[in-house]
Parts: structure tokens; sequence; C-alpha cells
């Protein structure tokens, strides 16, 4: 959910977009983060440990700690705490290290 | 190709930007990597109001403290403001190079200053990889740069400024706190806070910790329990707290992984909460024309990061031979406002610190170990 009114903040979130969470439509705006988009929308499984296959969520939200990697668009390991919502983006959960595709 | 600056500065946070603003002041040219896509590191975030004196900009929210320095810099066209971009290492050729927007750059150069401030810690506990248990600061993340709820019920563990002013922040933006546990016997933050919390009416419960988070998929709850005088569990304490976030506020420490691979002489202080490189009295490190500044060196305050990044710039432009009278001048009046920030009772722990990283740095070679 998204905060509406704040005491102090005014939040510039940019165009409203559609981008795609295991191929399924997802609302954001320009200026959120994938997480956060994800998050607003009530998702916060972002993908499963690649041995135990425990679920995994953000936990710093700075680019830092590596526990929001998703595939976006292809690309595996992709911090989607720091990385901004695109029209038409494919984020998938990622399962295990991902793997790189080399064209 | 290679890119030449007089000083580089790593990370546009409090005290890079500080850093940036005081060279350049004294005439250098300064470049600023930042990793992130926008300047201000944490002070982005930071919508409570900051004490310390008016030199540091006491009584102003800390974003807009923020928005004040990142105006000094982009103003300044002594500076360039480089964000996408994250330092990869430094190296002994003097080489340091940079991955910006999926490039690698190479940049040369005389002085650098690592201001790439802090981390969060982490809890061991079963449970603590479930989704919904986060750092403070991804909170504060999610709800004050996103403006996006963070949780529907929120247990908040440590009562130190981080904990209290982020429950404060969750009810702002209308969310529910079940509580604040804390494993110390009591309060860690300023009053201030906790008073402003306990009225809203959360409760504070100090000797608690986390025995164990559950849930299918993504978090449901958390078991606490009450700590007896030696910090052990008291069996049969045990409670249920029904919640879909937990957030950690148990501490920083510093971001030294550039500071490490440059080889830097390196020191575990626990008053600075964790390996801090040594430095002199002007922020130099082991490594000559390598500079650390603000939470790196040690975990305190956006206002001392400031003044460290002040000092650091001062220092690192002075000795490229800018304006030497000045720049000696300056350095003397950061000092003394480190000095002044330091007097309190908190900064009791960072003066004993500091004394303990100048001692490590006598004994020389290899890792001191308290």
């Amino acid at each position: 959910m998204r905060i509406e009114e704040h005491p102090i903040l005014d939040f510039d979130r940019g165009t409203q977009v559609t981008f795609y969470f295991n191929g399924k439509p997802v609302e954001g705006y320009t200026n959120e983060t994938i997480a956060a988009a994800l998050h607003a929308a009530g998702i916060r499984v972002l993908g499963h440990s690649p041995e135990l296959h425990r679920p995994r969520g953000l936990f710093c939200a700075i680019g830092n700690c590596s526990s929001c990697f998703m595939t976006v668009d292809g690309e595996p390991n992709v911090r989607v705490c720091v990385t901004k919502v695109r029209d038409g983006m494919r984020v998938e959960e990622q399962h295990g290290k991902g793997v790189v595709r080399v064209d | 190709m290679i890119k030449d600056t007089e000083i580089l500065v790593i990370g546009a946070g409090p005290a890079g930007l500080a850093a940036a603003s005081a060279a350049a002041f004294l005439g250098a040219s300064v470049l600023i990597c930042e990793r992130d896509d926008a300047p201000g590191g944490q002070l982005v975030k930071q919508t409570h109001k900051f004490f310390g004196s008016e030199k540091q900009y006491a009584g102003d929210r800390g974003i807009y403290i923020g928005r004040r320095l990142t105006g000094a810099v982009r103003e300044n066209p002594q500076i360039e403001l480089m964000t996408n971009a994250t330092v990869l290492g430094i190296y002994d050729d003097g080489i340091v190079t940079v991955l910006h927007d999926n490039r690698h750059l190479k940049i040369r150069p005389q002085k650098t200053i690592v201001a790439t401030g802090a981390a969060e810690k982490f809890l061991a506990f079963p449970g603590n990889d479930l989704p919904g248990i986060y750092g403070a600061g991804a909170v504060q993340t999610l709800m004050n740069v996103a403006g996006v709820r963070p949780a529907e019920r929120v247990l908040m563990v440590g009562a130190g400024n981080i904990g209290l002013i982020v429950t404060y922040q969750l009810l702002q933006a209308g969310v529910q706190v079940a509580g604040v546990i804390e494993a110390a016997p009591k309060i860690g933050g300023y009053l201030v806070h906790a008073s402003k919390i306990r009225r809203a009416g959360v409760p504070i419960l100090t000797r608690h910790t986390v025995c164990e988070a559950f849930g299918t998929d993504q978090l449901e709850g958390v078991r606490i329990c009450r700590l007896d005088d030696q910090g052990q569990k008291i069996p049969g304490s045990e409670e249920t707290v029904a919640c879909d976030t937990l957030c950690l506020a148990v501490g920083l420490t510093p971001l030294t992984e550039l500071c490490w691979q440059a080889g830097c002489e390196m020191a575990w202080i626990r008053e600075l909460s964790g390996h801090v490189p040594i430095v002199d009295e002007n922020l130099e490190t082991s490594v000559p024309g390598l500079y650390a500044a603000g939470d790196v060196s040690g975990i305190e305050e956006a206002s001392s990061a400031m003044v460290e990044g002040r000092l650091a710039g001062l220092a690192a432009a002075g000795s490229l031979g800018y304006r030497p009278e000045q720049a000696k001048e300056e350095i003397l009046a950061a000092r003394a406002e480190l000095a002044e920030l330091r007097s309190g009772p908190t900064g009791g722990k960072i003066m004993a610190g500091l004394a303990r990283m100048r001692e490590a740095g006598k004994t020389k070679g290899g890792v001191f170990v308290c």
C-alpha cells in the first residue's frame, strides 16, 4: 500500500507504468524501485535461496546486502531495491544463483 | 582512457558531500563517485530534526540538510558528481576502478577520501531470513523515500535512537507498532524520542530479545522472551507477537571493504562498532593520500560525519598546496567542532574508541583485536 498522506513528506512518484511480476501485470511508478512497487502490491517474496529454497525478501533496501536479487528482463542477480521500474519490464522471482545468458 | 582528478570522494552522504565542498572551497577540483542514483546518502530518509549545534544545522530535518549539502555540491563548478558509480578497487599504482552505468572506468586521483558510510547489523535467531525481517534503514527507505507502507504491524528490535525514531516514523506513516524490544536493561536512545512513542501507546520492553521468527512464506509472528541480569533468556517467559514485519535496529557497522582492499591498517574497536581504518588527526589512513571520514571510520552521527568530511576535505586539499594558511586554520576549527560534538555523555564512548584506535596504530602491523 502506498502512503497517500504524510505529515512531513510529499512523494514524487513519477509516471504510472505497468510491469510484470512472474508474468502478471503490476502497477508501478517510474520513480519507484522494483522492490518498492512490488511491496506496494503486497509482494514481499522476491526469490528463493540456492540450497534450502527458503523464501527471500529484501533486507537493506540500499543495494548493499544482495537479499533482493531477482531476474529482470532476463538478467539475473539484479538488486531490485535500487533498480527503478520501467514500463513493460519483466521481473521474475529468482531461484538460486541465476543463469547468465551469453548471446 | 584514464580520468584524472585532484581529489576523489567515494560516497555522497553527509561526510562525502561535506568533504567535496571543503576541498573545493580551498580551490581543489573534486570528483564524487556515488553508488546510488542520487546523492544525500541516508539523509534522504531522515525526517526527524537533528540535534547538535547550529554549525551542523541542528533543529533542521535530515532530508533538508541533505538537500542543502547536495545543492552546495551541485552549484560548485569545481565539483563533478557522478551517480550510479560504484568504486570497485583502489590500486597501488594510484588507479581507482569504477563501475558507472554498467561501464568500467579508471580514475587517477591525487588524493582519495573514502566516505562509504555503514551497513546495518543483523541478529542471529531461527527464522531470521524470512521476508518481512528488515533493517530499520530499509523500513525508512520504503516509507520515507518510496512512500510505501512497509507493513501492517511491526515489532521493533532496539531502543537506541534509530529504533525509537523509526518507530515514531512508522506511526506517522499509519503503521501499527506492536512494541519495541531492547536487550539492554534501559533505553539507549534519547528520552525525547522514547517519550514520543510512549505517549502514542507503544510499549518499550527492556531486557527482551527475539527467540525466533515464524511464518510459512513470510513473517507471521515472532516469539520474544525476557532476559535475566546476565543477559540469559528466562525459560517460560516466552510470548508470541503477531506481526508481518520485524524491524532490526541493532546498530550499524563501518562499510570498510575499500579500506581493507586498499591495504589500510585496520583495528577492531568495539566503541566504533567494528573494524575501522587507523587514521591520524587529519583522518589520513596508513595508505598515504587515502583518507576515511564519516561512519566508515567509526559509527557516530550524521552531524559528526559532516565535520569529519570537512576535515578530510580540507586536509586533502591543503596537502595539495591549496591555500595552506587558510587550510590550517579551517582544519583546527573542524577539529575543535568535533571535540565539542564529542564532549557529551555519548561522545565519551567515541573518544574512548578513538583513543584505542590511535593506540592500535602505534602497535603497527596486522589487525589489533580488543
